[in-house]
C-alpha cells in the first residue's frame, strides 16, 4: 500500500519509470577490473539484445561486492576471489558458483627499478627483494580480490609487510585504479591485474617487472545471489545471464574483447 | 605536459560537440540535484525559521547540532542511506537502492542542515528587526514565520544555492547509494571519479570544467532573476 503509494509519487515526478514501462533488469555486483577495463561496456550490449534483459552494474572491490550480495543488493556475483566466492556459496547466499574467465596479476614497478625485480617470473622473490630494499609498495588495502591475491604472496614470503605500513608500503585503501594512480605518483611498486593495468591510462614511469608466475592466476567466477535467502533476488533472469555468460555466446563475447590488440580476458567456464 | 594538454583539448572538445550520453549523465545530475534542494528547502526553510523565532529549553543544543550538520561528511551519509535502503534494511521492501531517488535521499539528508541553518540565521536578524512591529499588531512568534520567510525569500536563495552547491559537487555519498551504474546513477561527480579510476586524467577534468561551468551558470541564473526581483519589489514598494 505504501510501496504503490510511493511509486505513484515517484512515477509522477517523473523520477522511477512506470513499472509496466520498465524493462526487465538484474544488478550485478562486480569489481572494478571488469568494469574498468571496459569489458562488461563491450560484451552487455550482446545480452541485453539478445534477452531484454538491461544488466546494471555495480563496480565495487570484492569484498565489498560480496558483503552487498549479502544484504540482498544485487542478483548476481561476478567477482575474483575463489576463496571468498566459496565461502559465501557454503554460507548459503549464493547457489552455485561457476568459472567464467582468467587472466593474471602482474607487478608493475617505477623503470628506475630500486629492488631489482625486472623481467623476474617469481613473484614471492620479487615481494622479498621489495621488502628488502624497502622500495615504495603501494597495496589496494581494502579487501578486494587483488588485495586478497597480494597478501597470499606476502604470506608465502614470510614477511608481514603491515609492520612498515605508513613507511615503505603504502596501503591505499582504494579502487585499482586510484591505487595505480597513487604508485604511478609515488614510482611505487605494485600488484594489479592485468586487465586494468592494459586499460590505464596514467602509467608515468611505471612498467611490467614480473609476469608469467603461475602463482600469478586469476579467476573470476559468477554466483546467482540465492533467492531462499532473499526472495528479492530475480532468479529467473540472474540464472539467464549466468547461463549466457558461461555459454558459447558469451565466452566468445569475452575472448574477442580485445584491447590495443590484445586479449584481456580468457573464457574458461565449463560448459564452453 | 603538453601531451596532458592536447588530450585536455581534445576531450573538452568531445564534450562541447554534443555527445549525447554525455548530456544524459549531465541532465541526471541537475534533476537529482535541483529535486534534493526543492525538497530540503521544503523541510529546512520552516524548520530553520522556527528555531530562529522559537524559544525553548534546548534551543541553543539543537542549533549546534544543526550547524554542525553542515559539515556531516557524504560518504557517512551515503552509508547510513545505504543501510536503511538495503535490502535488509528496514526500508528494502521499497526497492530505491541503487535508483536516481537514492541519490535525492542522501542530497536531502546533506543539504536540509545547511538550509535549515542558514535559513535559521537570515530569519532570526530579520525577527529582531521586525520585532516591534510583529509585537504591534499581536502577532505570536510561531505565526509570523510565514511572513518573515517571504520578507527573506532573496537572502533564502543564496541558502538554497549554497544547498545546490553542496548537493551537485558531493561524490561520496551518491557513489554508494546510487551504485554508479551506467545509464541509470551515473552523474557527473561519480563519472569523474571512475574516469580518475581509470587513469582518464584529462577526460576527467574536462569533466569537472563542465561542472564548474553549470555551477557558474545556475548561480548566474538565480542572481539574475533574484536581481530583477529585488528591483521589481523596489519599484512596487
Amino acid at each position: 500500500m505504501i510501496r504503490d503509494f510511493l511509486r505513484a509519487a515517484l512515477v509522477s515526478l517523473g523520477l522511477m519509470a512506470p513499472a509496466w514501462a520498465e524493462a526487465p533488469f538484474i544488478v550485478v555486483q562486480s569489481t572494478t577490473s571488469t568494469q574498468n577495463s571496459g569489458l562488461l561496456d563491450y560484451i552487455l550490449p550482446g545480452f541485453e539484445a539478445e534477452t531484454g534483459i538491461d544488466v546494471r552494474v555495480v563496480a565495487v572491490g570484492t569484498g565489498q561486492a560480496i558483503r552487498n550480495a549479502v544484504n540482498g543488493d544485487g542478483d548476481v556475483l561476478l567477482v575474483h576471489s575463489k576463496p571468498a566466492e566459496e565461502q559465501f556459496v557454503a554460507d548459503g547466499w549464493g547457489v552455485e558458483r561457476f568459472d567464467v574467465m582468467y587472466n593474471d596479476f602482474v607487478l608493475v614497478g617505477p623503470k628506475s627499478d630500486p629492488a631489482k625485480v625486472k623481467d623476474g617470473d617469481d613473484i614471492v622473490a620479487a615481494l622479498t627483494a621489495v621488502a628488502e630494499a624497502e622500495a615504495p609498495f603501494a597495496s589496494r588495502g581494502d579487501d578486494s580480490g587483488t588485495h586478497k591475491a597480494e597478501m597470499r604472496h606476502w604470506a608465502a614470503t614470510n614477511l608481514d609487510p603491515t609492520g612498515a605500513s605508513g613507511a615503505w608500503y603504502r596501503e591505499t585503501g582504494s579502487g585499482m585504479g586510484a591505487t595505480l594512480n597513487v604508485a604511478s605518483g609515488m614510482n611505487a611498486y605494485v600488484l594489479t591485474d592485468r586487465a586494468t593495468w592494459q586499460s590505464f591510462g596514467n602509467r608515468g614511469e611505471l612498467e611490467i617487472m614480473v609476469e608469467g608466475d603461475p602463482r600469478l592466476f586469476n579467476q573470476y567466477g559468477v554466483i546467482l545471489v540465492n533467492p531462499e535467502k532473499h526472495p528479492s533476488v530475480r532468479a529467473a533472469a540472474g540464472q539467464r545471464f549466468i547461463d549466457w555468460l558461461t555459454g558459447p555466446d558469451g565466452q566468445a563475447a569475452i575472448a574477442s574483447y580485445k584491447l590495443d590488440g590484445e586479449q584481456l580476458f580468457f573464457p574458461n567456464a565449463d560448459g564452453s | 605536459m603538453q601531451g596532458f594538454a592536447s588530450e585536455f583539448n581534445s576531450a573538452l572538445g568531445l564534450i562541447l560537440t554534443g555527445d549525447s550520453e554525455l548530456w544524459a549523465i549531465v541532465l541526471l545530475s541537475l534533476k537529482v540535484s535541483v529535486f534534493a534542494v526543492l525538497i530540503s528547502a521544503l523541510i529546512g526553510m520552516p524548520v530553520g525559521a522556527a528555531l530562529a523565532v522559537a524559544r525553548f529549553p534546548g534551543r541553543r543544543m539543537l542549533i549546534v547540532l544543526m550547524n554542525a550538520l553542515m559539515g556531516f561528511p557524504p560518504v557517512v551519509v551515503g552509508l547510513l542511506v545505504y543501510l536503511m535502503l538495503s535490502r535488509s534494511g528496514p526500508l528494502g521492501v521499497l526497492e530505491l537502492l541503487y535508483t536516481p531517488t537514492a541519490m535525492i535521499i542522501a542530497q536531502v539528508v546533506l543539504v536540509t542542515p545547511i538550509v535549515a541553518a542558514l535559513t535559521r540565521q537570515v530569519i532570526e536578524m530579520l525577527a529582531e528587526e521586525y520585532s516591534e512591529q510583529l509585537r504591534s499588531l499581536g502577532v505570536s512568534r510561531l505565526a509570523s514565520v510565514p511572513v518573515l520567510l517571504w520578507d527573506a525569500r532573496l537572502a533564502l536563495v543564496t541558502a538554497l544555492l549554497a544547498g545546490f552547491g553542496r548537493a551537485i559537487a558531493e561524490v561520496g555519498a551518491v557513489i554508494i547509494v546510487g551504485g554508479n551504474i551506467n545509464h541509470v546513477t551515473r552523474v557527473m561527480t561519480t563519472t569523474i571519479a571512475l574516469e580518475t579510476s581509470k587513469g582518464n586524467l584529462a577526460l576527467a577534468l574536462a569533466l569537472g570544467a563542465i561542472l564548474i561551468g553549470i555551477a557558474v551558470a545556475v548561480n548566474a541564473m538565480v542572481s539574475t532573476v533574484s536581481l530583477r526581483a529585488e528591483r521589481e519589489g523596489l519599484r512596487h514598494a
